[in-house]
């Protein structure tokens, strides 16, 4: 059962072809099998899912079932569900039972779905391969010595081990397109304000958006028809029309507009993914489209800008874990003012500590007008970058990450070069764009690649379509990690 | 800009994190890595750039003055590190 | 050496919504303890703000009431300080784009009128509360005050004394109330004065260091709180010291002030906009249908009391000093329109001494506005002298009833019976004749004094009026 996509396991359900509770079952024992091997979740609860499970069954016995029903879906451990032990990554927050739901988790219960486990994380999301959790590094299905990405990394994980079907992720400045391109699988962030972010812990509220990490883009539309949708608990959710994104997956390409941006190809980009890359355009080109150069001027900013903004959110977002309310409080102190800097010290890591730092640094009085503004600034040009480049094209394409995946520890001494690698996603996040990643071949030591393809402000349909189209005539997307039984 | 041990410290002390002398150093070097990076963002020439606080162009939403909350202290106070009689307990607050 | 008293006020008023500012949670005071504190009041993971219409509806009463801008385009920031009472380590307020900026206040300090120039007013959130009492080495945090919707209201350093601070607070108080947005209720901190005080050398330009006073919980302690502070910076700067920058409380037990230890860290707020909360974006059209709901003002009123009532200036500023009593007396009037002086009169007068007696506001008056009315037509009509008004009115407060009905009872009636009234004048007349004799020499005192006999001899009960008639008529009769 693993092996099939969240499509085909939500045709097999429905025929009855087996259980909810089988299929739930099955996956809670790869979990507990490979799942350990990969550190892929930090909480599992089999009596929940299978009790999940078992309602789903009823509910499709009643002929009462959506296209998800009873489909097992891992999330990622920041999206708050009532019960479920909500780590966000951190020893912060370690015991920490949420005591709601996410509106994300609300739209999965509501149709049935079965929450399988709570999937492994940087910390506070905040990482590029998941080496900052809490709970220890996530390791990746293709080569267990190479980091899966992250933030999302328990998630993309799960999802190339076949651990699950789909699982959720947020993007904040990459972390479900670079997880997705360095486990082979896809990965979607959607236009910020698509996705609420109600019960998503926060990163950096104006950066972060939910999405979906599955095998095929056709799973990933499904994925998003519950995700997505308007949400009143949060002020920057957009009200839209409800969209089905599965309707124009099959659509053709002719006359589609690839736009390449020249500052995505220099020295920066290792060969082997430039290679796939451009083999991946050239398929595009096969399937009808046209290719054009486009420039994003700015793009060198994207990073210095990033890493500026993204902390200072944070730093005000993590002031709330003082250890007051729930969370790790010391064990020894002396005042208040000592409760709360041993209680921050213990409970965060030491790249949350950093970000902060940076953070508080950035905002604090005389520095916030020549960072914190300026970053702004450059975030509007950036911005602009890409309203001019949407002008010339329907899609931006280009590469995910300068490189595949790479040994795990082999980036922990030096953050600049962490945060380098998150090159070639920030500037979406930055722009609130919608940007995904899909399989496109295998680079270095056979590791898999992705393909970058990032659409204009709500156009999530037309870039599944085009997706899609991509993955009728290729097979990047099905193949499986070596260790992983098909 | 080069940080020194003691703008470290005024930075930790502000966001309230414990630091170790050792880890004011390691900090300090990597802090300073960090806006090593950041420097190129002065050189940019932003003159008349509205900065962008939000990745959506739209004004802010409001909701009808409503109570909607229930009380759900016992729930909510289940994860609290102390509490007594309904209250959150903290070492004495000095005013 | 003369100085001069610079003060500045900023208010805390909290606004009658409902709910909380970012979050459904009940506003109501004296809860029991964090039963009122929701998922967002908390600052659990992963909640969010989303801003109450209401109280956006309140700042712009405001801002029309006191003349000032309505900013199109507002925007929330956080200020960010570690302290258990703010559970997001960030209050949501505004910072660099307040919803309202300019207007002002006339304030009244004996005869001078002055206009106390406002620089802004924001929202923004309270905080919760820290409990000490039953407490040894630990302190309680309550969060049910947490996301109570403030409007913060600054003035501009305006004020010259302690007096004219009192008279902008006091003002300020009527005005937010009689708009119906706060409470006014300075017991349970819905209205919360902080002044900043300075003094510098008569003459000098530049303003001297100042000295905020925060914890001033009514309007007497706001005034010794003041006076303290000028006499300690006075004191100070005189005995060769130096004002230093700083926030002091005041304690109302010592009557004192003193510094706050625990605001001693120099304040870094990392004022940033607030990333969960757009611009708040306020329209036109919604500015002009409040503008259309407003109530009537307490200068227009006083103004429209006067010439639409032929009211003194003093009658018309004491029955606008709140809207209460204004309302009070409009409604006697929707019943008793004929005498508007005399109605005046009696809620200036009788009501509110019964009410100042009883410590009770006019909202709680047993004497409902109707019901004056009722015992104002009475005396209008002379069935009541003024003498037995009053009693029937200490009748009506005790609730034995209206106006009417007490005076059945009582047989209060005034003696209207020509018949009655001319036999008695026959009688006191006779016995009388040296006045008599006194009125025809051109006396006209005497009169008053036979009028005086009659109305004893009638118990008080003839009808004055008729009483002056007959006896004019007789006198004149030469009988």
């Amino acid at each position: 059962m693993h092996q099939d996509t969240l499509a085909g396991l939500a045709r097999r359900l429905a025929a009855r072809e087996f259980s909810s509770v089988e299929l739930t079952r099955a996956l809670l024992d790869r979990a507990q099998s490979l799942g350990k091997t990969l550190n892929a979740y930090i909480t599992l609860d089999e009596e929940r899912s299978l009790a999940q499970a078992a309602a789903a069954d009823a509910r499709i016995a009643r002929g009462e079932a959506s296209p998800l029903t009873g489909i097992p879906i891992a999330h990622k451990d920041l999206f708050c569900a009532d019960g479920w032990r909500t780590t966000c990554g951190s020893k912060m927050l370690a015991n920490w039972i949420s005591p709601y739901d996410a509106h994300v988790i609300s739209r999965f219960n509501d149709i049935g779905a079965v929450l399988l486990g709570k999937a492994n994380m940087d910390e506070f999301a905040m990482g590029s391969s998941n080496e900052n959790s809490h709970f220890g590094p996530v390791r990746n299905p293709w080569e267990v010595s190479r980091v899966p990405g992250g933030s999302s990394g328990g998630s993309a994980a799960i999802v190339a081990a076949r651990l699950a079907p789909a699982a959720t992720g947020t993007d904040t400045g990459g972390s479900i397109r670079q997880p997705a391109a360095f486990t082979g699988v896809s990965g979607l962030r959607p236009t910020y304000g698509r996705v609420s972010r109600y019960g998503m812990v926060a990163f950096a509220s104006s950066l972060d958006q939910g999405g979906p990490l599955a095998r095929t883009a056709e799973d990933l539309a499904l994925m998003l028809n519950v995700m997505a949708g308007f949400d009143p608990r949060d002020s920057t959710s957009v009200d839209r029309p409800a969209e089905d994104f599965s309707a124009r997956l099959n659509a053709p390409l002719e006359g589609l507009r690839i736009g390449l941006p020249k500052e995505y190809f220099s020295a920066a980009l290792s060969q082997d993914v430039a290679t796939a890359i451009l083999a991946a355009i050239e398929a595009y080109k096969k399937l009808g489209a046209t290719v054009v150069e486009v420039s994003l001027p700015n793009q060198h900013l994207c990073v210095p800008a990033y890493y500026v903004l993204a902390p200072a959110e944070a730093s005000s977002n993590l002031a709330r874990y003082d250890g007051v309310r729930y969370g790790h409080r010391a064990s020894e102190y002396s005042d208040l003012l000592d409760m709360y800097k041993k209680s921050r010290a213990e409970g965060l890591g030491a790249e949350v500590k950093r970000r902060i730092l940076v953070g508080t640094y950035v905002l604090s009085h005389g520095y916030y007008d020549a960072y914190y503004l300026q970053a702004q600034k450059v975030r509007r040009l950036i911005a602009n970058d890409f309203k001019a480049a949407f002008a010339q094209c329907d899609v931006i394409m280009g590469p995910v990450a300068p490189s595949v995946a790479f040994p795990l520890g082999s980036k922990t001494t030096d953050p600049v070069q962490m945060y380098l690698e998150d090159l070639y996603t920030i500037s979406v996040n930055l722009a609130g764009l919608p940007g995904m990643s899909i399989p496109c071949g295998f680079g270095a030591a056979g590791m898999p690649v992705g393909l970058q393809i990032i659409g204009p402000w709500f156009e999530e349909a037309r870039m599944l379509n085009v997706a899609h189209r991509f993955q009728q005539v290729t097979d990047w997307h099905s193949k499986v990690p070596p260790g992983v039984d098909a | 800009m080069s940080l020194t041990d003691a703008d470290v410290r005024r930075i930790a002390h502000l966001a309230r994190l414990a630091v170790s002398d050792t880890e004011v150093e390691a900090a300090r070097g990597q802090l300073n890595g960090i806006f090593d990076m950041v420097e190129a963002l002065r050189a940019v020439d932003t003159t008349g750039i509205e900065p962008m606080a939000h990745a959506v162009e739209m004004g802010q939403r409001l909701r009808d003055d409503a109570v909607t909350a229930p009380d759900l202290r016992d729930k909510y106070q289940a994860a609290a590190p102390a509490v007594e009689d309904g209250l959150y307990l903290v070492p004495k607050v000095i005013e | 050496m003369t100085w001069e008293v610079v003060i500045g006020l900023e208010t805390h008023t909290q606004l009658s919504t409902r709910s909380k500012i970012f979050s459904g949670a009940s506003t109501a005071f004296g809860a029991a303890p964090n039963t009122q504190a929701s998922a967002v009041d908390l600052a659990l993971p992963g909640v969010l703000p989303v801003l109450n219409r209401e109280a956006v509806a309140c700042a712009i009463k405001f801002g029309l009431a006191v003349g000032a801008t309505i900013a199109p385009r507002s925007i929330f920031a956080r200020k960010n300080y570690f302290y258990p009472d703010l559970p997001k380590g960030y209050q949501i307020s505004q910072y660099e784009l307040p919803v309202v900026a300019g207007g002002g206040l006339k304030i009244r300090v004996g005869e001078n009128e002055k206009f106390i120039h406002l620089t802004r007013a924001h929202l923004e959130e309270d905080a919760g509360k820290s409990l000490h009492e039953g407490f040894t080495d630990v302190s309680g945090i309550d969060l049910n005050r947490a996301g109570t919707p403030l409007l913060e209201i600054v003035t501009e350093p305006d004020m010259r004394s302690a007096a004219e601070a009192v008279a902008y607070a006091k003002a300020l108080h009527t005005l937010v109330v009689w708009l119906g947005i706060c409470d006014g209720n300075m017991q349970e901190g819905s209205f919360r004065c902080d002044a900043n005080v300075s003094v510098r050398r008569k003459g000098d330009e530049k303003l001297g260091t100042r000295c905020e006073i925060k914890n001033v919980n009514s309007f007497r302690f706001l005034e010794r709180a003041i006076e303290y502070e000028i006499r300690r910076q006075i004191e100070l700067i005189e005995d060769g010291g130096t004002v230093v920058q700083e926030t002091r409380l005041y304690d109302a037990d010592r009557d004192e002030t003193r510094s706050m230890r625990s605001k001693e860290d120099a304040m870094d707020y990392r004022y940033f906009p607030d990333p969960d909360l757009l611009p708040l974006m306020i329209s036109e059209e919604w500015i002009a249908n409040i503008r259309k709901e407003m109530p009537e003002l307490p200068d227009a009123k006083q103004a429209r009391f006067q010439s639409e009532y032929s009211l003194s200036a003093y009658d018309a500023a004491t029955l606008t000093a709140s809207k209460a009593v204004a309302d009070y007396y409009e409604r006697v009037l929707a019943k008793f329109r004929s005498e508007p002086k005399l109605a005046a009169n009696w809620v200036t007068g009788d009501l509110s001494a019964a009410l100042n007696r009883h410590e009770l506001e006019i909202g709680a008056s047993p004497v409902s506005a109707a019901a004056l009315a009722g015992l104002l037509k009475r005396i209008a009509d002379g069935t009541l002298s003024g003498k037995m008004a009053k009693d029937v009115f200490d009748a009506m407060w005790n609730g034995e009833g209206d106006a009417d009905a007490i005076i059945d009872q009582r047989g209060l009636k005034q003696m209207s019976d020509s018949g009655a009234i001319e036999a008695i004048v026959d009688q006191v007349l006779a016995a009388n004749p040296k006045s008599v004799e006194e009125f025809r020499a051109g006396k006209e005192k005497a009169f008053n004094a036979l009028v005086g006999q009659v109305m004893k001899a009638s118990q008080g009960k003839a009808n004055p009026a008729q009483v002056n008639e007959v006896l004019k008529r007789k006198l004149a009769a030469g009988t």
